[in-house]
């Protein structure tokens, strides 16, 4: 199919449709529960607590530097999942797609959700596609919803950090948001960087194995600035943050600091804001250290019983600063 | 990369303030830019200092001392049929008379964010049938790219790009403020950035004609430090121009630069939101480019309105604090802003509001956790 296109046919429901459905979405998800062709899939869960959740993406450019848009679309579902220390199941895959699109572009976009998707152990066991005219989207646009269930005896939540919890992070920050950025073209920074972007549940399983993890969040949009500042509110505790101890690259430092940007506010698509019983940091340290995904992990503070909300930097100088909640955005269209 | 970091250890930080200490010198200095406000702010520094030691901020943030009537004028543009407006994100989010940039844009005006003016040129290049408007906003720094740009069209004609050039000079602006009866500043931390293309001779008239001591100082916490040292020990009496930033700034700066800038600008009087109408602290397109010029259309701009109360303008000479504002914290935040100071990333207020250690106007003085 080289050097076709996306039509609008292609939405149309009609033969088109079946053909794109039966050639290429299909097999790009083989082995998976979807191509069952029922109106709705009807899946066996394991005894637990239901967690569910979606997510769009919209990101621009659709491929950049370690990712793409669709395994973007899979990691961000799974690790909102994760991230109430759920184990992901099974993900929904709805597609918009702009008149145009090479069908090979959309040929990699669904190679690389399924590859995502088995480095997650979810299935994608229903989807929608639509096509839009020329213009009127970018290129596709993907949302995805995730199914997971909590195990017995597990209590992770955002509401759950006590005072003397240890903050830990599974290593550096911004590198997806920076990756976007460079692979945007509008600059000449010639860096290695790649996103982060990867699938959280295996080492949320590892750090719930081995210590008393009270809280997670995944510092996406809004950076880490914004995973502390909702966790601290939601807590209704005080943070303190040892500003040089949070893993950062030099590339991503340097580049930041051309363009003006915190890294603490840029986003992460990879990384997760564990607080953890102060007794029980030291072992989940080691079990994230000993997961690939959290070979550079740190405790980067603690939290407080100060006033909620509130959290504090201190920084290289030994001064502290409070952290505000990032306004707006500082980068679009990166997730 | 590696060579940032070498001016980063804290301990020749810490080295530096034992040294400052030691003087038990006292003085008020401007930092004219609004990246050494931030690079201040980041690092905590202000309260690190001796007390007698006190660092204001100057009128160093481009977006900040953009009038209202540009912005206006900005928006007005930005609305015309056919028009793209290219535009620095900061400019989005300041406020004009009755709009900003970004509601104009959510109401149906094709305005796009740009990293570098080079950029508009390939948006002209892609959408020939469309006018497209560089929003000029920036100071020496932004003006050379900007008119190479304007180059760089011409020679590949590409016809259809256009400029709005609100840009200023820094130093008629320090002539002018050190000029003001009530201006009380013992010296200047002079930008790293600007004095890299204008060279420290642009500042030679500052110790000469208004006995007023000056460093010209490089970004990092040490190079910070350094010029508050120097300028601690030259005094008004043996007041000089010295360079800290020797690893970058010339005496003659960057000609090249300067040659690119005067052939397609030339300076005009400006006027600096807050302040006033500085003499030949602007720069107008040359007749030459006039073709290109969009800031001589004709376009309807709203009635001025009477100050919001904002006190921007006294920030911006070192008159007061962001903190003596009474708006700041409360009705102006960065999401909610009533003046450039707040939107700007190297806006003073701004900076003060994003690394301040206090929680807000109602708790000021509560937050005061310094960790030496």
């Amino acid at each position: 199919m080289a050097g076709d296109v996306v039509t609008m046919a292609h939405g149309g429901g009609g033969t088109r449709m079946q053909d794109l459905l039966r050639d290429m979405i299909f097999p790009a998800l083989g082995g998976q529960t979807l191509d069952a062709a029922e109106d709705a899939a009807i899946l066996e869960l394991p005894p637990g607590t239901l967690a569910f959740t979606t997510d769009s993406f919209v990101v621009k450019p659709l491929f950049f530097s370690g990712g793409d848009i669709g395994k973007l679309a899979v990691c961000g579902t799974v690790n909102d999942l994760a991230m109430v220390g759920a184990r992901p199941l099974y993900l929904t895959l709805g597609l918009i797609l702009e008149e145009g699109l090479p069908l090979d572009d959309l040929e990699r976009v669904l190679a690389s959700v399924a590859g995502a998707a088995r480095d997650a152990s979810v299935k994608v066991v229903a989807g929608d596609t639509k096509v839009v005219e020329r213009g009127k989207a970018d290129g596709v646009y993907i949302n995805t919803a995730g199914v997971g269930v909590i195990p017995a005896g597990v209590e992770v939540s955002i509401t759950r950090v006590t005072p003397g919890d240890a903050l830990l992070i599974n290593g550096y920050i911004g590198d997806h948001g920076i990756a976007v950025l460079k692979d945007r073209g509008d600059f000449a920074f010639d860096v290695a960087l790649d996103s982060d972007c990867a699938p959280l549940a295996g080492l949320v399983s590892d750090m719930l194995g081995a210590g008393r993890v009270h809280a997670l969040r995944d510092p996406t949009r809004g950076g880490l600035a914004a995973a502390l500042k909702e966790m601290s509110s939601c807590s209704a505790v005080s943070l303190e943050v040892d500003e040089p101890a949070v893993p950062l690259r030099e590339e991503v430092r340097a580049i930041c600091e051309v363009l003006g940007l915190d890294p603490l506010y840029v986003a992460n698509e990879g990384k997760l804001l564990a607080a953890v019983a102060p007794e029980d940091a030291a072992a989940v340290l080691e079990a994230m250290k000993a997961h690939l995904l959290g070979r550079n992990a740190a405790v980067i503070g603690a939290a407080g019983a100060g006033k909620p909300g509130r959290v504090s930097l201190t920084g290289e100088m030994g001064s502290s600063r409070l952290l505000r909640m990032p306004s707006g955005e500082q980068l679009p269209r990166i997730c | 990369m590696r060579y940032i970091d070498e001016f980063r250890v804290p301990a020749a930080a810490r080295e530096l303030l034992r040294e400052i200490d030691a003087l038990d010198a006292h003085g008020t200095f401007m930092e004219v830019c609004g990246t050494h406000t931030m690079a201040i702010s980041r690092a905590g520094l202000r309260p690190l200092l001796a007390p007698g030691i006190d660092l204001i901020s100057g009128p160093g943030c481009p977006v900040c001392v953009t009038a209202d009537a540009d912005i206006d004028r900005a928006i007005a543009v930005a609305r015309k049929p056919g028009v793209i407006l290219t535009t620095f994100g900061d400019m989005m989010k300041v406020p004009g008379t009755e709009d900003s940039l970004a509601s104009a844009s959510a109401s149906g005006a094709r305005v796009r964010v740009v990293y570098s003016p080079l950029e508009s040129l390939a948006i002209a290049a892609e959408e020939p049938g469309s006018q497209v408007v560089f929003l000029g906003v920036g100071f020496e720094t932004t003006a050379p790219a900007v008119a190479g740009t304007m180059l760089e069209a011409r020679r590949q004609g590409i016809d259809n790009l256009r400029v709005l050039s609100f840009h200023k000079l820094v130093p008629p602006a320090l002539r002018a403020l050190v000029g003001l009866d009530d201006f009380d500043v013992d010296g200047f931390i002079l930008p790293g950035h600007v004095s890299v293309i204008i060279g420290s001779d642009a500042y030679a008239f500052l110790p000469v004609e208004f006995s007023m001591p000056c460093v010209v100082t490089g970004f990092e916490v040490t190079d910070i430090l350094q010029a508050i040292l120097r300028l601690l020990k030259m005094g008004a009496s043996e007041a000089s121009l010295e360079v800290e930033y020797a690893r970058a700034v010339r005496p003659e700066g960057n000609p090249r630069a300067l040659e690119v800038m005067s052939q397609v600008f030339e300076s005009c009087d400006a006027q600096w939101r807050g302040l006033f109408t500085i003499p030949g602290s602007g720069l107008a397109i040359r007749e030459e480019f006039a073709a290109m010029d969009a800031g001589t259309w004709e376009v309807e701009l709203p009635e001025p309105t009477r100050s919001k109360g904002c006190r921007c303008g006294e920030i911006l000479c070192g008159r007061i604090k962001p903190m003596d504002c009474p708006f700041f914290g409360g009705r102006c935040t960065p999401d909610n802003p009533v003046g450039p100071c707040m939107v700007s990333s190297e806006g003073t207020c701004a900076s003060y509001y994003l690394y301040s250690e206090s929680d807000g106007p109602d708790e000021r003085g509560e937050g005061a956790d310094i960790g030496r």
